[in-house]
């Protein structure tokens, strides 16, 4: 499955939040099927980014096209039949269970009258069956752990049935093992559901190792954008981040991983133990 | 959960708990209207009250009931009614089980709006119209100040609650530069009363219903989408700040115009949609459910009211208002022993 032209693109955009500019200019293309990763660091404007392309923040300059029309002059139920997001924080209604959550991400394809087809009914037995939550469908959302709740608020995501998914910083809050377990999930759904995913991750290991397509971003600027294995360099990783490391094969999965650079002086400023590095 | 489907694609959802709260809660109100309709000084059987209603009474009995009873009962079935649905959709609204319009301010503008007429004088027919604009005006400030890129809920509660205390002052103001009688007037207004309600109390309300009920029943589905936040409501295809716009104005519209017909009854608003909730045990926001319960409550506290202490009546509000705070104080503990406060 190559990565293909974008169906969803910015350009030009100046993004700001009231009067505090975010970025300007930004202009991006996500390839159509593939699984992009953004990363950068904090306030770099990651997040923001994913805003503007799920039609969260509209931009106060340039545009974003989701197949070559304006994301916003489409109407917004024919929006969210095409393109799906997973915000940073959703709120569970008290008691609700997990059935009826995921259920609720077939809204865009309901009606007064279309309440509950038997398409609902499978998309939303399929969506918990694809995140492993098929076992815990009568339970209340609020007794689920971290882990099994994210998978909860992805199967809704899911049940949604869009082509594009975006989901902002899924594995925060969680341990190791259950942020490996949402990547490999991301990864299911992007091979074996030919879906398009936007992710905004915040481990640059984790986004060399599981994106097709990565944007790395500082300061609302695009720095470098490809495949990992093309752009993932020590140059890169130091002017994005401002980290001295390494980068070597990972032995698992052959991407690039990055090795922060190991033991600074406890006297040296950071900016003589990257002299010294040099 | 049962679904209701047809061979043209038309389906049809609900859940059966909560359906059977509603009718349950609609069918208690009307029995208890057909009982509070016969006692009273004239006491009649509940055969004759129905008898009456169907239009077979003798004249007296058509005079007790048709103009002084009745248009009292629907006045205190609509006012609940409308109080309830309002408290639920402001209560989806803000995503805050606190978040009613006695709250947020709307009620005090209304209230605002009836003492402006109580000092200046005026008919009663003014002090109702005043109430509504008090209410409305008020909606719209709290609107205007809390706008800033679209509405958010807190910052709703937050300008509401500061505007409910600036509403509070200048009532207290208004109260003291009325004359002695008309601040009498005033205050069992504040306190809400259902006493002398006819026809031309209920009927704007009951207009105002008709329309808005279906409204706010069409926008269920979506109210629903807004209670997980508005980025993942907007992500289903919810016009978020267009439906709170349409959610605030009807809200408004209901509680101002429920203050011109009973003053503002406290509490109801806020403890129908809990009391409805914890019997569906449903989520989402009940709005039919809650709407009964509404109607149930307040029927139930005016016939306590008027009969509770044989020697004068209660104001409904003195009912409304001593049993919702206990039932604050109750909700208040329970949840704070449950941890979720």
């Amino acid at each position: 499955m190559q990565p293909g032209t974008p169906r969803i693109s910015g350009s030009g955009m100046r993004l700001a939040y009231e009067r505090r500019i975010i970025a300007e200019e930004l202009t991006v293309a996500i390839p159509d099927r593939s699984f992009t990763v953004i990363i950068g660091p904090n306030a770099c404007g990651k997040s923001t980014l994913l805003r503007a392309l799920s039609r969260m923040l509209k931009p106060t300059a340039g545009a974003v096209l989701l197949d070559g029309e304006d994301i916003h002059t489409l109407p917004a139920r024919k929006v969210a039949r095409t393109l799906g997001l997973l915000p940073q924080s959703s709120i569970a209604p008290d008691g609700i269970s997990v059935a009826e959550l995921v259920a609720r991400g077939r809204y865009p394809h309901q009606g007064l009258l279309r309440q509950w087809s038997r398409d609902d009914e499978r998309v939303v037995e399929e969506s918990m069956a694809a995140t492993g939550v098929a076992d815990l469908a009568d339970r209340p959302v609020d007794e689920l752990s971290g882990g099994q709740r994210q998978r909860v608020w992805i199967a809704m995501a899911l049940a949604q049935q869009t082509p594009l998914l975006m989901l902002d910083e899924p594995t925060t809050y969680l341990d190791i093992a259950h942020q490996i377990e949402i990547l490999d999930l991301c990864a299911h759904l992007h091979e074996e559901q030919g879906r398009t995913l936007v992710v905004v991750l915040h481990d640059l290991n984790h986004a060399a190792r599981y994106a097709t397509h990565l944007i790395a971003m500082r300061e609302g600027r695009v720095m470098a954008a490809g495949n990992p294995r093309d752009i993932v360099t020590a140059d890169l990783v130091e002017q994005v981040f401002g980290l001295p490391c390494r980068v070597i094969d990972d032995p698992e999965s052959g991407t690039p991983m990055v090795i922060p650079a190991a033991r600074r002086r406890a006297d040296a400023t950071p900016s003589t133990a990257a002299m010294e590095l040099a | 959960m049962i679904v209701l489907r047809i061979p043209n694609g038309w389906s049809v959802r609900f859940h059966p708990r909560a359906l059977a709260v509603g009718a349950g809660a609609a069918l208690l109100a009307v029995v208890l209207s057909v009982f509070a309709i016969g006692s009273g000084d004239y006491p009649m059987s509940s055969a004759d009250v129905l008898r009456t209603l169907a239009g077979r009474g003798s004249p007296a009995e058509d005079f007790i009931i048709g103009e002084l009873r009745l248009p009292r009962l629907v006045t205190a079935l609509l006012v609940g009614a409308a109080l309830a649905l309002a408290g639920t959709v402001f209560q989806s609204l803000v995503r805050n089980p606190l978040g009613s319009p006695d709250v947020l301010g709307f009620t005090q503008g209304a209230a605002t709006g009836a003492l402006v007429v109580v000092v200046v004088g005026g008919s009663s027919a003014a002090l109702a119209g005043a109430a509504l604009a008090g209410g409305l005006a008020t909606g719209l400030l709290i609107y205007a100040i809390a706008w800033r890129e679209g509405v958010h809920g807190y910052r709703l509660v937050l300008v509401g609650i500061g505007v409910a205390a600036i509403l509070t002052g200048v009532n207290g103001y208004l109260l003291t530069r009325a004359p002695l009688m008309q601040a009498a007037r005033a205050v069992l207004w504040l306190t809400g009363s259902l006493d002398g309600r006819g026809w031309v109390n209920a009927m704007p309300l009951l207009i105002a219903m008709a329309v808005l009920v279906p409204v706010l029943l069409a926008c269920g589905p979506a109210v629903r989408m807004i209670e997980m936040g508005d980025d993942t409501a907007n992500a289903l295809g919810v016009r978020v700040e267009r439906l709170r716009l349409v959610l605030l104005g009807a809200a408004v519209l209901l509680v101002s115009l429920a203050a011109a017909a009973a003053g503002p009854v406290s509490f109801v608003a806020l403890t129908a949609p809990h009391v409805a909730k914890r019997l569906t045990r449903t989520p989402g926001p009940n709005l039919l459910p809650s709407m009964c319960v509404g109607a149930l409550l307040l029927v139930a506290a005016d016939f306590a009211a008027q009969r509770a202490f044989t020697a004068h009546q209660l104001p409904v509000g003195v009912v409304t208002g001593a049993l919702g705070g206990a039932y604050l104080v109750w909700l208040l503990a329970t949840e704070r022993k449950a941890g979720r406060i």
